[in-house]
C-alpha cells in the first residue's frame, strides 16, 4: 500500500492559496461570511476542521502555535490538534499566550490581552447567526445583503418577554464594523467584549459549513442589545479557588455527588500566571 | 426482439451459485472466520446486534459474513432469525447506574466524580491511513473497569436543574409484538429508535443541530460498559442474573422549559444501544428529544419533530425492502400504464389534428 507523503501543515499549496484568497476577502469585508471549498481533514467534521484549515493556510515554519479548547491547553481536542501541527508542520508550540504568534481556539478567547503580532483562529460550528431563525441559506444570505436583521432583534425581545432578559449566554450575536451581524462561534458572551477593537487579527473557520470570516485588528464589534436592556456579562460570587482571580471566566467542577462544586479559571495559562504572581 | 423472462427457478439457482462464489472471493486468499469477524470487526457486529435487535455476537458475526459485509443485509438476516425465537418473558430493567464502566465522558463538566474516562475510542486519533498498524502488536493496556459511578444528570437533578423522568405507570410496550399507532408513547418510540437505522437517525439528529427543529444539546454523559441482566423465572419468584451485555448509553441535556408554575429546567434526550455504538445513541438521544415537541409544547416545524415521519421511516429492514422491491417484476401494472398512456396520446393527437 502506498501511503501519501504530506506537505508542510498537511494541505497542499494549491489548497492553501484558495484558503488565503478567502481569508483576504474576509479581512476586506469584516464579518462577511466568505464561502470556501473546505477539504476533508483527517479528523471529523465538527471537530475544528475549519480552524485547522485556516491555521494550516497561514502557518509558517517561524510561527509559535498555541491551541486551546474551553480555554485550556490540556483538553483532549486541543492536544490532538496541537499534535497534528507538530507532526505535519514541526512548528514550535507553547502554552503561554504571550509567546504564541497563532492561537487556535475553540469556545474561548484568552484572558491575556492579545497584541498586533498575534492571530487568533476560531473553530466555528455554525457560522450563520441567523441560522436558528431561518434555516435556509438562500434566505439568510439575502437577509445579510439587505441588512435585514429585524428578526434577530425580535428574537432578543421575545427572550426578554419570556425570561425577563436576553436568554443567550454563548454564541451571542454582534455587529461587526456597523454592517454585518456575525456569529462569534460558541464563546461565552463573557468573551464578546474582547472581540471589540482587538489589536490581533481574528479569523474564523467553519469547515463543515464551508465558510470563512474575519475581524481585522481594531475593528468595532458591538454585541446586540437594547437601550433599556444593555448587554452585560456574568459575574461570579467567588474568585477562582486556585489563583484567586476575580476577572476571569470560571469553570464549575463537580467535586462529589452531594452537590459539592468548585470554581476555577477556564484559561489554564492565565490561572498558572496569576498563581505564580501571587 | 422481446424475450419473455421465464425459467426463473434455474436463473435463481445460478444467481445464488454466483453469489456463493462472490462471497468466498479468490480461493487462494484464506477464508475469514466468524470469530475473526466478532473480534476484529467488532463494531460492525455491534451495529448488526443493535438494529437486528438481538444480542448474540455469534449470530451477528455469521450474518456479517453471510451478507458479504453488507450490514443492512446482515441486520435483515438477524431480524429474520430473531423473529423465530421462543420468548420466555421480559428481564428486569437493565440498571446502567451499576454499569462496569470502560468509557465515560461528559461534555458538560470539566471534571466529575468518577472522572472522565476516555477508554477505547477513535476520538482524537488523526485519520491518517496507516498501512503499518496491523503489523505492530498492540501494547497491552491493563483495563480496570471502575466500580459504580454516579450519573452526571442525577447530580443536576439534585439541584432541580433538570426535569425528572416521569414513570408512565404502565408496563412498557413491545414494538416487536404490537403494531405501531400514533401518537406513540415514549417507551415505544425509544424502542423503535433503538432498532432504527443509524444513518437515518444520524442525519435527522444532524438536521436538528442545523436549525430544523433545534434542541440545544449538551452531551451530559456517554457511558460504555457491561451491565448484568436479571430475569425472574416464575418458578423462583426472585430475580437471578442470567448474563451480561455491553451497552452504550447517552444522556443529553437539552435547553430549558419553564412556565409560570415551574421554574426553568433543562430537558432530557435519551439513547441506549447494544455494544459500542456512540454515534447511534447520540443520534437517538437528539431525535428522542426533538420528538418530544408536543409533550413540551414546542411548535412542530421540522422533519425530526414529526413522530409519524420519523418512526415510520427509521427501520432499514422495512425501508430497504420497499425501495428494493422496485426490482421485482411489475410487468402487469406497467402494462396497464402503457395502455393508458398510449390511449391518452392517441386522443391528444386526434384533438390536435382536428384543431389544425
Amino acid at each position: 500500500m502506498n501511503v501519501p507523503a504530506y506537505n508542510f501543515a498537511y494541505l497542499n499549496e494549491q489548497t492553501k492559496r484558495m484558503i488565503r484568497r478567502a481569508l483576504l476577502k474576509a479581512v476586506a469585508i469584516p464579518g462577511y461570511q466568505v464561502p470556501f471549498a473546505a477539504r476533508e481533514m483527517p479528523m471529523p467534521l465538527g471537530w475544528g476542521t475549519g480552524g485547522v484549515q485556516v491555521t494550516a493556510a497561514i502557518l509558517t515554519p517561524e510561527d509559535t502555535l498555541k491551541v486551546i479548547d474551553q480555554g485550556a491547553d490540556d483538553t483532549t481536542n486541543a492536544v490532538s490538534i496541537r499534535r497534528f501541527f507538530v507532526k505535519t508542520a514541526g512548528v514550535k508550540t507553547t502554552e503561554v499566550t504571550e509567546e504564541a504568534t497563532i492561537i487556535q481556539t475553540r469556545h474561548r478567547i484568552p484572558e491575556t490581552p492579545l497584541t498586533e503580532k498575534q492571530t487568533l483562529v476560531f473553530q466555528v460550528p455554525i457560522p450563520e447567526p441567523l441560522r436558528f431563525l431561518e434555516p435556509r441559506e438562500t434566505e439568510t444570505r439575502k437577509m445579510h445583503a439587505l441588512e435585514e436583521y429585524g428578526v434577530m432583534h425580535v428574537k432578543l425581545y421575545e427572550d426578554i418577554a419570556r425570561f425577563g432578559e436576553i436568554a443567550t449566554s454563548y454564541d451571542y450575536p454582534a455587529l461587526v464594523n456597523d454592517r454585518y451581524v456575525f456569529d462569534p462561534s460558541p464563546i461565552p458572551k463573557f468573551d464578546n467584549p474582547k472581540l471589540d477593537n482587538c489589536p490581533a487579527l481574528q479569523l474564523f473557520g467553519a469547515g463543515r459549513e464551508k465558510r470563512i470570516y474575519a475581524i481585522p485588528p481594531y475593528t468595532s464589534v458591538k454585541s446586540l442589545d437594547f437601550e433599556d436592556y444593555p448587554f452585560s456579562i456574568p459575574r461570579w460570587e467567588k474568585p477562582c479557588e486556585i489563583c484567586g482571580s476575580r476577572a476571569s471566566y470560571l469553570d464549575e467542577i463537580v467535586t462529589d455527588d452531594k452537590g459539592g462544586r468548585m470554581f476555577v479559571c477556564s484559561d489554564t495559562d492565565h490561572c498558572r500566571k496569576q498563581k505564580s504572581a501571587a | 426482439m422481446y424475450v419473455a423472462v421465464k425459467g426463473g427457478e434455474k436463473a435463481i439457482d445460478a444467481a445464488h451459485r454466483l453469489l456463493s462464489e462472490g462471497r468466498r472471493g479468490d480461493p487462494s486468499v484464506p477464508e475469514i472466520t466468524t470469530e475473526q469477524i466478532s473480534e476484529q470487526l467488532a463494531l460492525a457486529v455491534d451495529r448488526v446486534m443493535n438494529e437486528g435487535s438481538l444480542y448474540d455476537r455469534g449470530l451477528a458475526s455469521l450474518a456479517v459474513k453471510q451478507a458479504r459485509g453488507d450490514l443492512t443485509e446482515a441486520i435483515f438476516l438477524v431480524r429474520a432469525a430473531r423473529t423465530t425465537l421462543a420468548r420466555f418473558g421480559y428481564t428486569e430493567p437493565a440498571n446502567t447506574s451499576a454499569m462496569l464502566i470502560r468509557r465515560r465522558v461528559s461534555a458538560a463538566f470539566k471534571d466529575i466524580p468518577g472522572g472522565q474516562i476516555l477508554g477505547p475510542t477513535f476520538d482524537y486519533t488523526h485519520r491518517l491511513l496507516d498501512a503499518g498498524f496491523d503489523r505492530t502488536s498492540p501494547s497491552l493496556v491493563p483495563e480496570t473497569p471502575s466500580s459504580e459511578i454516579p450519573k452526571v444528570l442525577a447530580m443536576l437533578g439534585q439541584e432541580g436543574l433538570i426535569e425528572q423522568p416521569q414513570a408512565s405507570g404502565t408496563a412498557p410496550g413491545d414494538v416487536t409484538q404490537e403494531p405501531a399507532s400514533f401518537p406513540m408513547p415514549r417507551d415505544q418510540r425509544l424502542q423503535t429508535l433503538a432498532r432504527g437505522d443509524e444513518g437515518f437517525l444520524l442525519s435527522l439528529a444532524y438536521s436538528t443541530q442545523r436549525g430544523f427543529g433545534r434542541t440545544h444539546p449538551f452531551a451530559g454523559e456517554i457511558r460504555l460498559g457491561e451491565v448484568e441482566i436479571e430475569f425472574t423465572p416464575v418458578e423462583l419468584g426472585f430475580p437471578v442474573v442470567i448474563g451480561e451485555v455491553t451497552l452504550t448509553e447517552c444522556e443529553m441535556i437539552n435547553q430549558f422549559i419553564g412556565s409560570a408554575d415551574v421554574p426553568p429546567q433543562f430537558t432530557r434526550g435519551y439513547g441506549l444501544g447494544f455494544g459500542h455504538c456512540e454515534r447511534k445513541v447520540m443520534s437517538m438521544a437528539l431525535v428522542d428529544r426533538s420528538l418530544r415537541a408536543d409533550e413540551l409544547g414546542e411548535e412542530r416545524v421540522a422533519p425530526a419533530q414529526d413522530e409519524e415521519f420519523v418512526i415510520s421511516h427509521c427501520d432499514n429492514v422495512q425501508a430497504t425492502g420497499f425501495v428494493e422491491h422496485l426490482k421485482l417484476p411489475h410487468y402487469v401494472d406497467f402494462q396497464s400504464e402503457l395502455i393508458l398512456l398510449r390511449k391518452l396520446r392517441a386522443e391528444a393527437n386526434v384533438m390536435q389534428e382536428a384543431a389544425e
